[in-house]
């Protein structure tokens, strides 16, 4: 898969947690992931259709969602509920959006679905299967999370 | 800016209505109310004096962009404020929103800051 397809959402990530949940995330070294179970606890994964199509997830620990959820919103959550799923669609949310508009100004234009919340220990996670899976992960000073992006090409 | 408005808060995320009341309150506004989609926002401006509105854009059934045509063909609403407050930065979607009559408009994610300059705008032409 084509770096420029990966970057935009490294960049949307590490804005849109810094901007909304003031933290401060690293990214570290990419890898091909072979299987679908998920590295987090909880997971939001949207799919992206156009020109090409593909899914981008990411997958948290619970204690980097906890930490990320209760900056968001200025209060303590001190377990995974609904309010954490809630903020994990809309992070992925925009995190997607970013990573579109990044890629619009590339040339490549995709639409988004709504994306969807999976959480539980050891969920899996689907993407567009017959393609390369290119996982991230990232650490935070709250414990870390992955991003995984895969495209039809 | 007049902070005694009622503010409409338009989004389908339960957080993102959240942090956008908080940012409100901070910014001075004292009432705020709440649609998780177009529709139900539709009903609260049949029953509410609202001042001002900031809305999501895709939102099950009337989106945010179908909300803003909504209120620009009423007569009694036409003219009220409205905030587009989006994921959706493309410069295509974003001159969609202007031809339709948006306010002004604010790409996720923003500050406090951002919401605040993007409001000042508003009222203050």
């Amino acid at each position: 898969m084509d770096a420029k397809f990966i970057d935009p959402f490294i960049s949307a990530t590490l804005n849109v947690l810094e901007t909304m949940a003031f933290t401060k995330a690293e990214a570290g070294k990419p890898y091909l992931k072979k299987d679908q179970i998920a590295s987090g606890d909880v997971s939001g994964v949207i799919g992206l259709t156009g020109e090409v199509s593909g899914t981008f997830s990411v997958s948290y620990t619970e204690k980097s969602i906890l930490a990320i959820v209760s900056n968001m919103l200025g209060e303590e959550i001190r377990e995974i509920n609904e309010e954490i799923k809630d903020a994990v669609g809309e992070i992925t949310n925009m995190i997607a959006g970013q990573a579109r508009q990044e890629l619009d100004q590339l040339g490549r234009s995709l639409q988004a679905a709504i994306p969807t919340v999976i959480m539980g220990k050891n969920h899996t996670v689907t993407h567009v299967t017959a393609y390369p899976i290119i996982a991230i992960p990232f650490s935070t000073s709250n414990g870390g999370f992955t991003i995984e992006v895969c495209f039809e090409q | 800016m007049d902070l005694s408005m009622k503010v409409l808060v338009v989004d389908d995320f339960a957080t993102m209505r959240r942090i956008l009341k908080n940012v409100l309150k901070e910014i001075g506004f004292t009432k705020v109310v709440e649609a998780d989609d177009g529709s139900t926002a539709l009903a609260v401006l049949k029953k509410d004096k609202v001042g001002l509105i900031v809305s999501d854009w895709n939102m099950p059934e009337v989106t945010g962009l179908e909300l803003l045509k909504h209120v620009r063909r009423d007569e009694l609403m036409k003219d009220m404020p409205f905030l587009m407050v989006t994921a959706e930065g493309q410069k295509d979607m974003v001159i969609q929103a202007v031809q339709a009559g948006v306010s002004n408009y604010v790409v996720k994610p923003f500050t406090a800051d951002t919401i605040k300059e993007k409001l000042e705008q508003i009222f203050d032409k």
